[in-house]
């Protein structure tokens, strides 16, 4: 451990005694600009309390997200298994100036998002001066035709965003992905801090955390601003595909933060281009629906005539200003992860400005030189299928065996433009309890945005912790955790 | 009838409390409704294998076959008939849909479409219970273990009734938990006079010697101590029969149960105007109505047939609330 990357370190013994994040940038111990009291309170006060005793409330906080059921559903060989998102008790710390970069940088995204996909589904700009290849637009499986020409209030597609930003080992920030459809884990922010509240209120007195607890209000607020002129009690509800769903306990939570309706397409009905729920005492008027189904499965009328999970008609009520969605559909256009490449052009294009938070370095394998290059680096690269998300089908080059990247290398061959590399980055690491006592883990950060008139961004988000030594992959899907995240005021 | 005066504070009308998808109606309905067999069946299971032990062993569990009705699919799966694949049958067997475990696992499904409605505490309380339920192995209802476990899951039930009490909010929903939890009692209280009625008139001559299946009777149904307290000076056929039927004070009984069922209705429809209460109300008077009767007529025509009115009606009302109230 280098003696300088540390600070006070005499303040983190005997529990961070022996904490090397080695190369890496440490989310606490690095030292930044400010924050330096809060730190030392933290290390601290963990120091204090013990490893063991680190263990017993770890216990208790799994024990009780267990018992609320905070759990997204596994299915694996016909057998349906609930499982808590793994959870570590060492907070992930973001320190106000880095907070304050992170929502500047997110707003900013967001906007530029939301001004390509209206400029996509109207005059194509953007398409037609050649600045992004019209085809990577237009022949991409989420551009939705029937959306063009269709104005939205405030020009907003992507209400609820979810970005995912990773940090180098400079401690700079990138995106890794944009998440403009239905982003989930949001819920996972608001019941991680519950939990920390619940078993650790004496870890957080006196630091100044800023609290999640009104994402509901504030979705709410946004959602009930998108309603129909003239509706002066807006109706909205939130579409879930119902209880068999991996991500039910999410939806649940928030319809429960929003004080809305959990429906299932079932329970909504059109009738003449108008959205209506059907209540014990007959049909009720929908205004808004936060909408937790992808497009594929919205409406079977419209979309895959074999959705059970829809609403047939919402896409015609939707198309006469009848009923808002939230997100609007063919929003996936602009998260695609070909299209990703494009955001900082993207946002230079329609603001005039340079991308506060940078993309990382992405070669697009449908074109040549990227794919040679690709193909070269097999080893050193981390390759991705463009359409898939909840890290499937991707090649971590340098932790993958030689066979495995010869077998990836014929796929690669078989249909490159499904493909984008990214160099291997050296992710971030933060202290973590581990069996071998506190140790580094690599982390993300996925905050949320929600974007109405204005953005509005969930102080902290989601910390992902990949709880395997030396595993970049955080996904829950894949041995992943999640810590709870502190915005320092 | 407790806990239904005067509940509502008046000029109260927001979206939430107003409206209530019908889905959630039904699955809050059927919560309450499979709670209540849980229990019920518990009660049930405790009593028949302590009171059945002691002379006639096996024999008390075709009654309880026949209670609900399921001799058939019982005899099929458990030929042997013992008194521990009755146990089985009952307690853990998840085709038999009288078991506790199928009855488990349907309020579990409900509680899980009620998550967004539901507290907190309800809803974490059903997690646990139901997941206990669910390791339930057969060494568990060993003779020696079987009256443990069901005041457990006795327990569990009582835990879910305090929670319902102390955290439900009180709309609509509340109402459809109620009427679940009222009909379904009465149903099950119908079934359990049925079948020991059956066993009991079969030595009506000489009730003293047939006092353990009066006992499996009032015991099963936690009416024990209060009927010697009703009638202290002795036990007769039309005393027993007459408390579990009409008695107007035990919680148990069908007529108190069925009223309770219809001051909720008449509630239901002043609170909220705008739902379609007329039938079920109907119904509810004709079934009060077959409520009005004497004890000794009905015995002497055959309880059974006067039970499978009631049930019918039960039944008929139940699928009146349904259609009413949950199908759009």
């Amino acid at each position: 451990m280098s003696e300088s990357m540390v600070q006070g370190s005499d303040g983190f013994a005997p529990l961070l005694d022996g904490y090397d994040p080695g190369g890496f940038f440490c989310e606490l111990t690095t030292p930044r600009a400010d924050g330096g009291r809060e730190v030392r309170l933290i290390a601290e006060r963990l120091a204090h309390l013990g490893v063991e005793e680190l263990r017993r409330r770890a216990r208790q906080i799994e024990r009780s997200l267990y018992d609320l059921g905070v759990t997204f559903t596994v299915y694996s060989d016909a057998n349906a298994i609930d499982r808590i998102l793994p959870f570590d008790l060492v907070p992930r710390v973001l320190f106000a100036a880095e907070w304050a970069e992170i929502e500047a940088g997110i707003a900013q995204r967001v906007r530029a998002l939301n001004l390509f996909l209206h400029d996509v589904y109207h005059d194509q700009h953007i398409l037609k001066d050649g600045t992004i290849p019209p085809e990577l637009v237009l022949k991409n499986a989420n551009f939705r035709p029937e959306m063009v020409g269709i104005d939205l209030k405030h020009g907003t597609y992507i209400h609820i965003c979810g970005v995912d930003l990773v940090r180098d080992e400079h401690g700079r920030f990138f995106v890794l992905e944009d998440n403009g459809r239905t982003p989930s884990g949001a819920s996972y922010v608001i019941e991680n801090r519950h939990a920390m509240l619940r078993v650790f209120p004496d870890l957080m007195a006196d630091i100044g955390v800023r609290p999640v607890d009104n994402y509901g209000l504030k979705l709410q607020a946004a959602m009930g601003a998108l309603a129909p002129a003239g509706v002066a009690d807006p109706h909205v509800v939130l579409l879930s595909p119902g209880i068999y769903n991996s991500a039910y306990f999410e939806h649940v939570c928030l319809a429960r933060e929003m004080g809305a309706w959990l429906v299932e397409g079932r329970d909504l009905v059109a009738i003449d281009d108008r959205i209506y729920m059907r209540t014990t005492a007959g049909l009720v008027p929908v205004h808004v629906i936060y909408r937790r189904i992808n497009d594929d499965f919205l409406d079977p009328a419209v979309f895959r005539p074999d959705s059970a999970l829809g609403v047939p008609g919402v896409m015609a009520a939707f198309r006469k200003g009848n009923v808002a969605l939230a997100n609007a559909i063919g929003t996936g256009v602009a998260d695609d992860k070909a299209v990703y490449a494009y955001v900082p052009k993207i946002i230079r294009y329609y603001l005039g400005e340079d991308a506060i938070l940078p993309n990382v370095e992405t070669n697009i394998c449908r074109e040549p030189a990227a794919l040679r290059y690709t193909l070269d680096n097999l080893d050193k690269l981390v390759v991705k299928p463009v359409g898939e998300s909840g890290g499937y089908g991707l090649l971590v080059g340098p932790a993958a065996t030689k066979p495995e990247i010869a077998a990836f290398r014929t796929q690669l061959e078989r249909d490159p433009a499904n493909y984008i590399s990214q160099p291997t980055l050296k992710l971030s690491v933060a202290p973590t309890l581990t069996e071998a006592g506190i140790a580094p883990r690599h982390v993300d950060l996925r905050p949320f945005a929600i974007t109405g008139e204005t953005t509005w961004v969930l102080p902290g988000g989601l910390t992902r912790v990949a709880l395997k030594q030396g595993s970049l992959v955080v996904n829950s899907s894949q041995g992943g955790g999640s810590k709870d995240t502190w915005v320092l005021a | 009838m407790s806990g239904t005066a005067d509940l509502d504070p008046p000029g109260t009308d927001v979206r939430m409390r107003a409206t209530l998808p019908a889905r959630y109606g039904e699955a809050i309905f059927w919560l309450a409704r499979y709670m209540e067999r849980i229990e019920n069946l518990a009660r049930m299971l405790d009593v028949t294998e302590s009171f059945a032990r002691d002379d006639r062993g096996v024999g008390n569990w075709r009654s309880v076959a026949q209670i609900n009705g399921d001799d058939a699919l019982f005899h099929e799966k458990y030929p042997q008939a013992s008194g521990a694949d009755a146990l089985r049958f009952y307690m853990l067997d998840g085709d038999n849909p009288t078991s506790i475990r199928f009855a488990m696992r349907a309020a579990y499904q409900n509680a899980r479409t009620l998550r967004p409605l539901i507290s907190t505490e309800m809803w974490a309380q059903i997690n646990v219970f139901n997941k206990e339920i669910e390791g339930l192995v057969p060494a568990d209802i060993a003779p020696s273990r079987l009256s443990g476990l069901c005041s457990r899951i006795k327990d569990g039930c009582h835990t879910h009734a305090g929670l319902i009490e102390a955290t439900f909010y009180r709309d609509q929903g509340w109402y459809f938990y109620q009427l679940g939890k009222y009909l379904e009692r009465a149903d099950q209280a119908t079934r359990l006079l049925d079948v020991h009625h059956h066993l009991l008139t079969v030595a009506r001559d000489d009730l003293g010697a047939d006092r353990s299946e009066w006992q499996i009777l009032l015991r099963a149904s936690a009416g024990y101590h209060a009927f010697r307290r009703v009638s202290p000076r002795g036990i007769s056929l039309d005393a027993v029969v007459g408390f579990m039927l009409f008695d107007e004070a035990f919680p148990r009984s069908i007529r108190l149960c069925v009223r309770t069922v219809g001051s909720l209705l008449e509630r239901l429809r002043q609170t909220y105007p705008m739902l379609r209460s007329t039938k079920p109300l109907e119904c509810y008077d004709e079934l009060d109505a077959s409520l009005t009767r004497a004890v000794a007529p009905l015995i002497a025509a055959g309880l059974h047939d006067y039970l499978d009115l009631l049930q019918q009606q039960l039944g008929g009302l139940s699928n009146e609330i349904t259609r009413a109230y949950f199908e759009v």
